[in-house]
């Protein structure tokens, strides 16, 4: 069984109370808004990307813990990396998130690891990996994604009633 | 008398014996991460006693075969038995006739019957039906579908921060295109319990008919559908300490028979050629093909097994557990208590200051207590209340004053971790 504990660490609870790079951007050369429509929960993501490179990188949002520090941690990660070095780490986080790969086998996740635990927890999946979806979402100029949609890798409601 | 005594009464105002009572629930023996289960989300969907599945077991092993078709033994025990058990849920409900019960899979599929039954046979372009904020997705869909296909309107009363209804702008909805108003008895989402007497007398007078949904309800109060003179009144097996994929839709007789029927297929007809159907009678013209037989038997014994203790026993216990749950909670600074309204059933729903719902949700889990997080298929309430989704603890007859303890324990250590 899943330590529930081992997912609110130290990291987690800090970049949820002081979310780093958060705010919105002018003139972001990408953008995109992540929707969680199971839990009302919502984030925007901003990118500058500069000559193939993050300069700049910005997210805001309700969420829960889970979603604002992957959201937070994912902009520390990915500023000033290539836009192909952020996308490899998308797809790292995605796997690993889900459950698909385990942490040992992403070779960029890094402090990202943290979030290894939620693969155990089916409904808290798409918490942390909304932030992501959004990125690449704005990567791609889908303008608003969901973690519904059709392509997520864990179309499964939360319970109901 | 000493300060404990007062705290050993409010813990516990009445003589339910509540252990015996849960000797009878294997499920609440059960641990979850290594900590007893606290089981707090009874509102989705409650527990089954022994006597329940003993029920099950034997129909399964002594009494099964299809219903209403062959003349063998056993088809004519399985009917029976499934019309006894229909007959069980009459008097439950204190419905005038057996006929006026009719299984289906749930309240939903129940509210789907009326919609397509009544809704598309009576409701036309321009009329309105009247619902209110407080409804679940499953009051609210169904109709919305029908408006869209028909062009009628829906109209929608409103609440007050406490999240009562406000009976004066219900009343204020009608008007001479008002053909249907659909209520629920008890809001699933904040507990509200509303007045539903008065609003279906109302209607009456204006000739209107009332759907109740009753899932909330029957599982905590004793409901009297001829005393509420409801048109018609849904609620679901799972929340009643029966089965899923079982529910019952009372209709009053003479509805019924004016009604289309929903599905077609086996059961629901009198004779069959290419050119005519006829239908059958009630309650079977509703229940096409092969119903969940057993699930109907054993909610049958669940309402047993409810009545033996007694609703308003059942009521009095959880009541006790509300207002003690309520009292403590309203202690912890920075938690607030969301749906305040003045008669309540046993669903407490709450927010804590700076803590996401599904973080209290995963962590509580940690310590074995089951809530649900979310906007309880309710997402009109949690807009009215300016919040995203809400905790929700919903208590049970079987839940007990040591369990809210731990709730409420539970809540300070998600405060702990989270400051
Ligand atoms: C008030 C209310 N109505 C309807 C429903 C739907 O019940 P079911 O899912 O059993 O059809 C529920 C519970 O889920 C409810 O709480």
């Amino acid at each position: 069984m899943a330590d529930y504990k081992s997912l609110y660490q130290e990291v987690i609870l800090d970049h949820n109370k002081k979310p780093r790079n958060y705010g919105t951007i002018e003139n972001p050369s990408h953008h995109a808004v992540g929707h969680n429509p199971l839990c009302g929960d919502h984030i925007t993501v901003d990118v500058v990307v500069d000559e193939g490179r993050i300069n700049n990188i910005a997210f805001q949002g309700e969420s829960c813990a889970i979603c604002k520090a992957s959201a937070s941690m994912m902009t520390t990660s990915v500023k000033g990396k290539t836009r192909e070095e952020a996308e490899t780490l998308i797809q790292e986080f995605l796997a690993m998130a889900t459950g698909k790969l385990s942490h040992e086998n992403c070779p960029h996740i890094g402090r990202l690891a943290v979030f290894a635990g939620v693969s155990d927890l089916p409904t808290r999946v798409k918490c942390a990996i909304l932030p992501w979806h959004t990125l690449n979402g704005a990567f791609n100029a889908v303008a608003s994604t969901s973690t519904e949609a059709e392509e997520d890798p864990m179309h499964a409601p939360i319970g109901d009633a | 008398m000493s300060a404990n005594q007062t705290t050993q009464k409010t813990r516990s105002a009445s003589a339910f014996d509540v252990e015996r009572i849960r000797a009878d629930f294997p499920i609440l023996k059960l641990k979850v991460n290594d900590k007893p289960l606290v089981y707090l989300d009874n509102a989705a969907s409650s527990q089954m006693p022994q006597q329940v599945i003993d029920r099950l077991v034997y129909y399964q092993t002594k009494q099964h075969a299809n219903i209403h078709r062959g003349v063998h033994y056993l088809s004519e025990v399985a009917t029976s038995e499934f019309e006894e058990a229909r007959r069980k849920l009459q008097r439950f409900i204190n419905a005038n006739e057996d006929r006026e019960v009719i299984f289906t899979s749930g309240t939903t599929e129940a509210i789907n019957l009326v919609m397509h039954g009544y809704g598309r046979k009576f409701i036309g372009a321009g009329d309105e039906i009247i619902l209110t904020t407080l409804e679940h997705h499953a009051n609210i869909v169904p109709w919305q579908m029908l408006a869209e296909e028909k062009g009628a309107k829906i109209r929608v009363v409103p609440i007050n921060d406490a999240g009562e209804l406000l009976i004066d702008e219900y009343e204020k909805l009608f008007n001479d295109r008002t053909k249907f108003v659909g209520v629920t008895h008890v809001s699933n989402a904040l507990g509200s319990i509303n007045p539903i007497k008065e609003m279906i007398a109302f209607a009456h007078a204006r000739g209107v008919p009332v759907l109740v949904d009753g899932a909330q309800a029957a599982p905590h109060t004793k409901v009297d559908v001829q005393d509420l003179n409801c048109d018609f009144y849904a609620f679901s097996g799972h929340k009643l300490c029966g089965p899923t994929g079982i529910g019952i839709l009372y209709g009053r007789a003479a509805l019924l028979e004016s009604m289309q029927p929903f599905k077609g297929g086996g059961d629901m007809i009198l004779s069959v050629t290419f050119e005519k159907t006829t239908y059958n009678t009630i309650p079977h013209k509703f229940e096409a093909g092969t119903p969940p037989i057993s699930a109907a038997i054993g909610l049958g014994a669940a309402v047993d097994y409810l009545s033996a203790i007694g609703m308003d026993a059942i009521a009095a216990h959880e009541l006790d557990l509300l207002k003690y749950a309520t009292g403590q909670i309203s202690s912890i600074a920075g938690v607030r208590v969301m749906g305040t309204a003045e008669h309540k059933a046993a669903v407490l729903s709450f927010a804590v200051d700076g803590v996401h719902p599904h973080d209290i949700g995963t962590l509580l889990n940690q310590e074995g207590i089951a809530v649900r997080t979310g906007h309880h298929c309710a997402q009109p309430v949690m807009q009215r209340l300016h919040v995203p989704a809400t905790s929700r603890a919903s208590f049970a007859f079987y839940n007990t004053m040591d369990e809210v303890d731990a709730l409420i324990a539970g809540i300070r250590t998600v405060q702990k971790i989270f400051t």
